[in-house]
């Protein structure tokens, strides 16, 4: 009895013992072994808010608001805090559905229990003040103060382009973006991304369970506060651009207009646009989903991506082309011989500036025939190749068929066509091929492809009388001018500088000699000069070109217009071309008819096979 | 012993110091754990940590009144403290204060009384009064069904509250009758009860039944293959396939919080933010401490209410964030070694009422220790009942001081005898 008495102690003692070694043990892996928790206690104590800088503001060049930014609040979740709570209360608060709510509860599970994830998206400043103050009664969840954002006026959409969520293709190239954040994805927005975001900041929060934020983590130690993104100064002119907008509107087609002396581009018109408020916050997604299924496209930007045949525009490089080779000069005469190409009754062109004036088809074909069969070897394909290869080195030096060094992303930018000795190589065999294979190249017809930026760029190389400046679009980052040496630098063509003013002076007859194909770009105290050009299209309605600069001397603008579909070029890209020079030189419109004339017209839905 | 010898003579000086450390670190642990910069002082009446020292203070005066009683006393009375507290549980079940879906609580002023603490001290003065009364012993079916009446009674009255945790810690006094020599075969027949249903939970059916068959089998294989051992063999899991049976079916009917809490414990079911919520944020609470713990007061998951009741059920969660493993092993070893040192002074009593006595306090704060630590660290469910000495609230630590003191009065006056 005693005996069992003894043993049955120590059992029990050794049980007791057994029982405290067991929980010391376990104390032992959860406190020492086990580092899951110290990560979990973290991730419920600790919460990391990002601050999120004020993206750049962005300005015309004369300081106009062109985009800013609006606070909205992203409401946020942390999946591993959530516990039961008042599920409809919380849906009417922020107006979705109870089916989204867990759809979106259920996302922000698969991305991570403990992390962070954006609930609901950009509420409004009113839906925010209804849910800060019962946001204590939703464990789990806060909200994340944003920006937006706005656009004073409608314009300038191609330009300054869009920001949208990163991807995980984004986030993978470049640590500093996380899920969520916005990144430029078009357009200025994202060609100065790294100007204009600015840098995020940290800020580290201690939160209770009720998700109430108990103050900053060891007095902000770790806290790094946000650097606000630079406000940039554009080229653009808000009112000229509003105005060629207007112009265009119920057109297909571009406006692009340059600065001669400093490449600065002063419009830069895509037709149809779109207005930029459209792709911003919640509504984003349906409205990018209808603009780009709208036949229309109108988020193709036209001024910088789509290539057209420049027709008789081309003429002026041409002439000038041939008057630096030597093949002729400009006392040049040729007849009308419509034998091998149309015309339209005009004078006789008898020299360079005449040619010009009256844009006589034979003319430069003639003239384009000696660029290209110089008689330099004897056999009339060899001599074809010599000669276009040369002809390319001078029509690459006016910014053709390269890419224009424009502050815009590459996406955004085609180099255009420009037919070289491989190309026709390709296209028809070595040897099989001289001057009448691509005569119609001789007047901007055929493998010629130049966007309206290049053409615009045409018009300011004539204004400079051989030279011209990267187009670019950015001005200054916070006062300080862009620091980029190409934005500066001239680049020269092989033209010499001499050879432009029988050139010039065709076009200044163009608009004030009868006769002259562009009579409508007069404008009243202003010598405008200009070429028109009118495209044939194998689709449908011809397209209508014409470049200009103004003044004569001293310019202060070149521009291109191109209008699809339209006609001649001298009825209605001259005439809106004239509106935006008086525009950006008077500043005013004193042709009120003429203006209206032109807006009111349209060539949306004339044939755009 | 003689009053003019004062009342601290012959008391066990360790059981003492032990005491007082575990309830001023539980005070402690309670004001770090609730703590709040708007009442940032520990003697705030309002908070917790204030009523907790007033409960502490009740605490001493008890103890003190306690050591003045004749020893006699308590033995005496036990059937009347008995009656008393069969009568206040009863009383509970029709004047009580439901709180989060308990009726346990008898408002009186602006206190509030849980029957259900003192209900344990005062079954442990009957057991221990039973069980030393002559003719009683544990080689008799009859006292050991009246020793199971006298604790399960108050038991079944405490899970109608219902109150699973305090009622489980009857299971505590199954040591003392084991110590007073209950036969072995009722303790591992329990035992085998508690495995069957823990394999009913984790397992289908159907397959605890081939587990026991098997068992049968290998039971028969290793006995005399005689007609009278194999029917026995057959009998046993005829039993235990009942009892299995039975206990799915009881399974069904528990509360369905219930169900949940012992689903979490075995694994069943991951549940991080239903009832798995408090365990795995204690654990993480624990874990975070590392080894010396994050310091005093400068726990996150504690003060900042992530471990749910961090105040009563899970204040060791406190101790193992800011004190880290060595707070936690130094904690625990006081346990220990309060727990061993009752159970070594009960077995040095001639006295027996006071050696069952003892063994009863140790019992029951072991299986406080046991469940509430192990809860606490993921081991065990959560079963809802506070650290002895430590948790918040004035009738747990009233209820353990009486329970405590009642035994070092015992000790002290063994020397009369």
């Amino acid at each position: 009895m005693r005996n069992q008495q003894a043993q049955r102690q120590s059992q029990i003692t050794t049980m007791i013992v057994v029982v405290f070694l067991i929980f010391i043990a376990r104390l032992f892996y959860l406190q020492i072994m086990d580092d899951t928790s110290t990560k979990g206690a973290t991730d419920n104590a600790l919460r990391n808010v990002t601050q999120y800088p004020a993206r750049g503001l962005i300005y015309d060049r004369n300081g106009e608001l062109l985009v800013y930014n609006e606070a909205v609040y992203d409401l946020m979740v942390i999946p591993g805090q959530v516990v039961e709570m008042d599920t409809l209360e919380f849906c009417t608060l922020i107006d979705i559905s109870i089916d989204d709510f867990r759809k979106n509860l259920e996302k922000a599970r698969r991305h991570s229990r403990f992390a962070p994830s954006i609930f609901e998206r950009q509420l409004s400043k009113e839906t925010y003040g209804q849910l800060q103050e019962r946001l204590f009664k939703f464990r789990g969840f806060y909200v994340q103060p944003r920006t937006l954002r706005k656009y004073p006026r409608p314009i300038a959409a191609h330009v300054l382009g869009y920001i949208g969520e990163v991807n995980d293709e984004m986030i993978e190239n470049d640590p500093y973006y996380k899920s969520g954040d916005y990144i430029g994805m078009s357009g200025l927005e994202r060609f100065y991304e790294e100007f204009l975001r600015g840098q995020k900041g940290n800020k580290i929060l201690l939160v209770d369970v009720h998700n109430r934020e108990k103050g900053s983590f060891r007095n902000g130690l770790y806290d790094t506060a946000s650097v606000p993104g630079m406000s940039m100064q554009s080229t653009l002119d808000i009112e000229v651009q509003e105005l060629a907008e207007l112009l265009m509107q119920g057109k297909r087609g571009s406006i692009v207009a340059i600065e001669p002396a400093t490449g600065e581009i002063l419009t830069f018109v895509s037709s149809p646009g779109y207005d930029p408020n459209l792709l911003v916050g919640r509504v984003r997604g349906a409205n990018f989903h209808k603009l780009n299924t709208d036949p229309q496209k109108p988020l193709f930007n036209r001024a910088s991506q789509a290539e057209y045949p420049p027709g008789s525009i081309f003429k002026i490089p041409q002439g000038l082309i041939a008057m630096q080779q030597g093949v002729v000069s400009e006392h040049t005469g040729f007849a009308c011989d419509q034998s091998q190409v149309g015309c339209h009754p005009h004078p006789p062109a008898y020299n360079m500036r005449a040619a010009v004036k009256v844009s006589c088809n034979p003319y430069f074909v003639a003239t384009f025939r000696r660029i290209i069969q110089q008689n330099k070897d004897r056999s009339v394909f060899i001599d074809a190749r010599i000669g276009l290869e040369q002809w390319n080195k001078d029509i690459r030096s006016f910014g053709f068929g390269e890419r224009l060094g424009i502050d815009l992303p590459d996406a955004n930018v085609r180099r255009g066509l420009i037919p070289t000795v491989a190309f026709y190589d390709r296209w028809y065999g070595e040897n099989t091929w001289g001057f009448s294979t691509f005569r119609s190249v001789s007047i901007g017809q055929g493998e010629v492809g130049i966007i309206p930026l290049q053409m615009a760029n045409l018009a300011a190389i004539v204004a400079n009388r051989g030279y011209y400046i990267t187009p670019h679009l950015a001005r200054t980052f916070e006062d300080t001018l862009v620091p980029t040496k190409d934005f500066v630098e001239k680049h020269h063509t092989t033209v010499d500088p001499k050879h432009f003013e029988p050139v010039v002076w065709g076009m200044y007859d163009a608009v004030y000699e009868p006769g002259g194909t562009a009579r409508r770009a007069q404008v009243d105290g202003i010598v405008v000069c200009g070429k028109t050009g009118t495209v044939q299209n194998p689709h449908g309605r011809n397209h209508a070109t014409f470049v200009a600069f103004a003044p004569m001397d001293e310019p202060k603008i070149a521009i291109a217009v191109f209008i699809e579909n339209s006609g001649f070029g001298g009825t209605w890209a001259a005439p809106i071309a004239s509106l935006v020079i008086e525009k950006y030189l008077t500043r005013e419109i004193k042709r009120k008819e003429l203006m209206q004339q032109m807006i009111e017209t349209n060539f949306m839905h004339t044939a755009a096979h | 012993m003689r009053e003019d010898k004062g009342f601290l003579k012959n008391v066990d000086g360790w059981l003492i110091l032990i005491y007082l450390i575990l309830v001023v670190a539980g005070w402690l642990n309670i004001y770090a754990a609730v703590y709040d910069e708007n009442h940032s002082s520990i003697f705030d009446l309002s908070q917790r940590y204030g009523k907790q020292m007033l409960f502490v203070i009740g605490g001493l005066v008890i103890a003190i009144l306690v050591l003045l009683v004749d020893m006699r006393f308590f033995m005496n009375t036990a059937y009347l403290f008995y009656g008393l507290s069969i009568v206040l549980l009863l009383a509970v079940l029709v004047i009580g204060t439901i709180v989060s879906g308990q009726q346990a609580w008898i408002q009186i002023g602006g206190f509030s009384l849980q029957p259900a603490e003192f209900a344990k001290f005062a079954t442990n003065l009957a057991l221990a009064k039973y069980l030393s009364s002559s003719g009683v012993s544990m080689k008799r079916m009859s006292s050991i069904l009246m020793s199971f009446i006298v604790i399960f009674f108050p038991a079944v009255l405490i899970l109608l509250q219902p109150d699973t945790g305090s009622a489980l810690v009857f299971a505590a006094f199954i040591l003392v009758l084991y110590r007073e020599g209950l036969p072995a075969w009722i303790v591992w027949t329990g035992f085998a009860a508690i495995v069957i249903f823990m394999l009913d939970l984790l397992l289908p059916f159907w397959i605890v039944l081939i587990i026991l068959g098997l068992g049968t089998g290998a039971l028969i294989f290793i006995n005399k293959k005689t007609f009278k051992n194999i029917a026995s063999a057959i009998l046993l899991f005829a039993v235990a396939a009942g009892f299995s049976y039975g206990s799915n079916y009881l399974f069904d009917k528990l509360e369905p919080h219930q169900q949940d809490r012992i689903n979490v414990l075995i694994g069943k079911e991951v549940d991080l933010q239903g009832v798995g919520y408090n365990v795995n944020q204690s654990k993480i609470a624990i874990g975070s401490g590392g080894v010396i713990g994050k310091g005093y007061l400068q726990g996150t998951q504690t003060k900042f209410n992530f471990v749910p009741e961090q105040a009563t059920d899970f204040i060791f969660c406190t101790v193992g964030e800011e004190w880290g493993f060595i707070g936690s092993i130094v904690i625990l070893s006081l346990f220990l070694v309060l727990i061993l040192r009752i159970m070594l002074l009960a077995e040095r009593q001639r006295n027996e009422f006071a050696r069952i006595y003892g063994y009863g306090v140790a019992a029951i704060l072991f299986f406080h220790v046991l469940v509430n630590i192990g809860m606490v660290i993921g081991l065990l469910p959560v079963i809802g009942i506070p650290l002895p000495f430590f948790s918040y609230g004035g009738s747990s630590l009233w209820a353990f001081t009486l329970l405590l003191f009642v035994f070092i009065k015992q000790d002290a006056s063994r020397i009369a005898f």
